[in-house]
């Protein structure tokens, strides 16, 4: 999805404007005021009537709208319409602080809600228009448009305390919610209902960053962070809607089976259970507990057509993954003579094959949607990522028009990809699951941990196979790299916009144009499988940067150079350069450590943030144990430093679990992992001093909920590899014997 | 059958078998939906409640065998401890998506309150058995120090 970003027209200037000094485009700010001028139905709609206890605590759904993200509350509560999903990664937050900073509102007097599906009003500029979060997209495509809404609803605060006060605008100051002039002075509650009435500035004037109050400031708290203390905030998984049913579904033991007939008479007996209905995703159990519901499911009887469905073992694919690196694949990066230069006269050549398991996302909150399908009109309340593909999704699945489906989105409790499907996969099962009872109640469809770990829609797996060289002067001169593996976007609706000449660059993404290389080709072979795959937490860069950064490390050493001199030699751009530098510096790089330790590093570019990360490891003998590490970022402006500090020390977290330990696989189709034993997540024990170290930066902003997961596995291995000898070339660590040279 | 347990210091009486686990018995008959499901398995720790002041992963305690423990959930838990931990939760940002945070914090609350002044070991053995997949470890880490140090004050 975020592939949108690079491939889509719209979705180009987009990104144009966004990083050619956004707050400052005219094409920018038209964007923003003829989103405001779209502004009612969508807003009175999406934010009127939500479930009470699925309002944000201490919310003041009334209020009065300037635009479509910004309202002001009697009492002066400021509510900041939040466009994207907040899944953890604090855009509630940060959208919040650009408009807030705008307004120069008081921050503990600001809350958020989430905006309705309506992507002509709430559409992702990045994405082409279309409403969706993710490829860290969401401060990039918005960083004018809140800025600019809270700069206009400032600009009436003023109009109308003008107005009032029969005084001059232009001597009229705004600090912490309050509008004063001279001896007078009023709160933005008190002026709100005769402000919202003043016309819509065509061009409010933006702060320049120094006046800025919020934005880029320490110590700017989380909007969200008081309800997640207290147990007060409602998720998906927490929903009770009047006359709700709770749906726990029988799912096939492997993809691609269906259904064929069930017997439903042990699940009946079950107290609480009220219906067993059949749908295309399996037979779902309606109870009025979820305990019902779970043992319902368990006493269902069901016989599956496994005619389609995959039996491969992930073994046997890993045997046809590699049969298919000895055919050439389809060109993705051609230049120079690779092969040539391969066999030059005194290079030294340097081979890797690398091996990448299936992912799963295993967000904390399984996944889950409640639907109710009534009167010809769809309601879903879930943590809607895509609301894009959502929407017309569950249209067809409920066999109504598009403008017929209402999504009420919800915190989710985490998702990183797996909330952003084109097929929409749970949201479609409750709609379907509603739509066959058909009684017109809500829905509320839970998955136990293990239907969200066996669900599919996993980072796929891939082969590598990268042949490079330097040559005697230690320059690296070839690098040929061949990518085998399932393509995310194939068969979406994605398809048209982002495969381009058959490859799908988010299978790709990555493995080239960091370093000067002057022959170089890179290829990719797709495989077909019948297992669903998906983005997961910062896409092709998950395995490109790994097969990148460890083959630095390993001509590093052919070059008989240190890594960090050898990557800022021949890196191609100043920023990589800079976070490098940073990184080592703060690592204290090539300074003694206590015996046992060494240090890798790794740097990488994704979704135009850069990260370099220096890791500390010792090697024990239950495996590799990561004990520091230091990363430096460059995501251009910040907008809450803390908040960046969080998602680097998130991404290294949720980075190295996957690095240590983790794999699905797969015997004859089915999954071998259902929970935490067997898909071990990282645990505070394993969980390193981590120290984030931002560059300062005037730059377009752009996304950090990403960007630092591609570095930490490859400088985890690269620190192996200097404490061993050997280069690691198969994830995960597990199961592999580490032995100090 | 009808059965009464002592909730955030109610007597509250559900009709329930005494198999339902204790989680369920507080998300969907009692409304305590602060208690998260996440593994259904004392795998995660999302779940965890104060049984008699001990946390105890609610999806493994069945209803029957409670008895007359009293059950705090994180909507009931109070005292220096439980004030000290979450000063410092909102201090240093700790949450992400905050699905797991309740089970944190009881985790924590109970450790503060057998052990005033926790080592990183400590800490290791008390919180190894809560899951944050966003991995604010990190900071559930420097939040703990953090309540510590308030609880001396």
């Amino acid at each position: 999805m975020h592939m949108l970003q690079k491939l889509e027209p719209g979705a180009v200037s987009g990104l144009a404007a966004a990083l050619s000094g956004a707050a400052q485009t005219p094409l920018s700010r038209r964007f923003v005021l003829a989103a405001m001028g779209g502004a009612g139905i969508g807003l009175v709609l999406g934010l009127k009537a939500d479930v009470a206890h699925a309002a944000p605590a201490g919310a003041n759904a009334a209020g009065q709208a300037f635009n479509p993200f910004v309202k002001i509350a009697p009492d002066g509560t400021v509510t900041v319409i939040v466009k994207h999903l907040d899944k953890g990664q604090g855009i509630a937050t940060g959208l919040a602080t650009l408009a807030a900073d705008e307004m120069d509102a008081d921050w503990s007097k600001v809350t958020t809600q989430f905006a309705p599906a309506d992507g002509k009003t709430y559409g992702n500029a990045l994405f082409g228009g279309a409403q969706g979060t993710g490829g860290s997209t969401s401060i990039a495509a918005s960083y004018t448009v809140y800025r600019t809404a809270g700069a206009a609803a400032r600009a009436m605060l003023v109009a109308a305390a003008a107005r009032q006060w029969g005084v001059d605008p232009a001597t009229i100051k705004v600090s912490k919610g309050m509008v004063s002039a001279g001896s007078r002075s009023a709160g933005f509650g008190a002026l709100a209902e005769a402000a919202a009435k003043e016309p819509v500035p065509a061009e409010p004037k933006l702060k320049e960053a120094s006046a800025f109050t919020l934005i880029g400031k320490e110590g700017v708290h989380r909007v969200d962070n008081v309800a997640k203390t207290t147990g007060a905030r409602i998720y998906t998984q927490d929903l009770k809607l009047p006359d709700m049913l709770v749906a726990v579904v029988a799912h096939p033991p492997r993809f691609g089976a269906t259904p064929k007939s069930f017997d439903a008479t042990a699940a009946k007996a079950v107290k609480g259970v009220q219906d067993v209905v059949m749908v295309p995703q399996g037979v779902a159990v309606l109870a009025t507990t979820t305990h019902a519901a779970i043992k319902g499911r368990d006493a269902l009887k069901v016989e599956w057509d496994e005619s389609k469905a995959e039996t491969r073992s992930t073994a046997d694919m890993l045997a046809d993954y590699r049969g298919a690196l000895a055919k050439p694949g389809l060109p993705v990066e051609t230049h120079g003579d690779v092969e040539a230069a391969l066999k030059a006269p005194g290079v030294k050549l340097v081979e890797a094959e690398f091996e990448f398991p299936y992912l799963a996302h295993a967000a904390m909150e399984p996944m889950n949607a409640a639907a109710r399908v009534k009167d010809g009109a769809v309601t879903i309340w879930t943590g809607s990522q895509l609301p894009v593909a959502d929407v017309p999704n569950a249209a067809r699945t409920a066999g109504v028009s598009p403008d017929k489906v209402e999504i009420r989105t919800q915190w989710a409790g985490g998702s990183f990809g797996r909330r952003a499907l084109a097929s929409s996969d749970f949201v479609v099962e409750a709609v379907a699951i509603a739509k066959a009872h058909g009684k017109g109640v809500p829905v509320k469809l839970v998955w136990t941990r293990e239907d969200d770990m066996k669900s599919g829609y996993y980072r796929p797996v891939y082969v590598h196979k990268v042949r490079a060289a330097v040559d005697a002067s230690g320059k690296p001169v070839a690098w040929h790299h061949h990518v085998v593996g399932q393509s995310i976007i194939a068969g979406t609706f994605f398809e048209p916009m982002l495969v381009k000449d058959g490859i799908d660059d988010t299978s790709v993404e990555g493995t080239h144009g960091a370093y000067d290389i002057p022959n170089m080709k890179v290829e990719l072979t797709t495989m077909k499988a019948g297992v669903p795959v998906l983005w997961w937490r910062s896409v092709g860069h998950t395995h490109t940067a790994y097969a990148v950064e460890v083959v630095m490390d390993q001509l590093a050493r052919a070059a008989g150079q240190d890594p960090v001199a050898f990557r800022l030699a021949h890196a191609t751009d100043e920023r990589l350069k800079a976070v490098i530098r940073l990184a080592a510096d703060k690592a204290g790089w090539g300074t003694p450590l206590p015996a046992g330790r060494t240090r890798g590093i790794a740097a990488h570019k994704s979704f135009n943030t850069y990260v370099a990360e220096v890791v500390e490891i010792s090697l024990a003998d239950s495996g590799v144990k990561v004990e520091r590490v230091v990363a430096a970022v460059d995501c251009g402006v910040v907008v809450n430093p803390d908040v960046v500090r969080a998602q680097i020390e998130g991404g290294i977290g949720f980075g190295l679990g996957a690095a240590l330990h983790d794999a699905i696989t797969l015997d004859k189709g089915a999954v071998e992992q259902g929970n935490f034993d067997t898909y071990a997540p990282l645990r505070m024990s394993e969980m390193p001093k981590v120290e984030v170290h931002i560059v300062a930066s005037d730059v377009a902003p752009t996304g950090v909920g990403e960007p630092g997961v591609p570095p930490l596995a490859p400088a985890v291995a690269n620190a192996v590899l200097a404490a061993t000898g050997r280069p690691v070339h198969r994830l995960p660590f597990a199961g592999q014997a580490f032995k100090p040279a | 059958m009808a059965v009464t347990l002592t909730v955030n210091g109610q007597a509250r009486t559900v009709d329930a078998d005494p198999d339902t686990p204790l989680l369920w018995v507080l998300r969907d008959e009692l409304d305590l939906v602060g208690t998260k499901f996440g593994c259904g398995q004392a795998l995660c720790g999302a779940c965890t409640v104060h049984l008699d002041g001990t946390p105890v992963r609610s999806c493994q305690t069945a209803l029957g065998d409670v008895g007359d423990g009293k059950v705090v959930t994180i909507e009931g838990i109070q005292g220096r401890e439980a004030e000290a931990v979450r000063a410092a939760w909102v201090s240093l940002d700790v949450v992400q998506c905050g699905y797991c945070q309740s089970g944190q914090i009881m985790s924590a609350v109970a450790l503060l309150s057998e052990n005033k002044k926790p080592t990183d070991p400590d800490i290791d053995a008390a919180m190894d058995g809560n899951v944050c997949r966003c991995a604010t470890y990190h900071r559930i880490r420097a939040a703990i120090h953090d309540a510590a140090r308030r609880l001396e004050a």
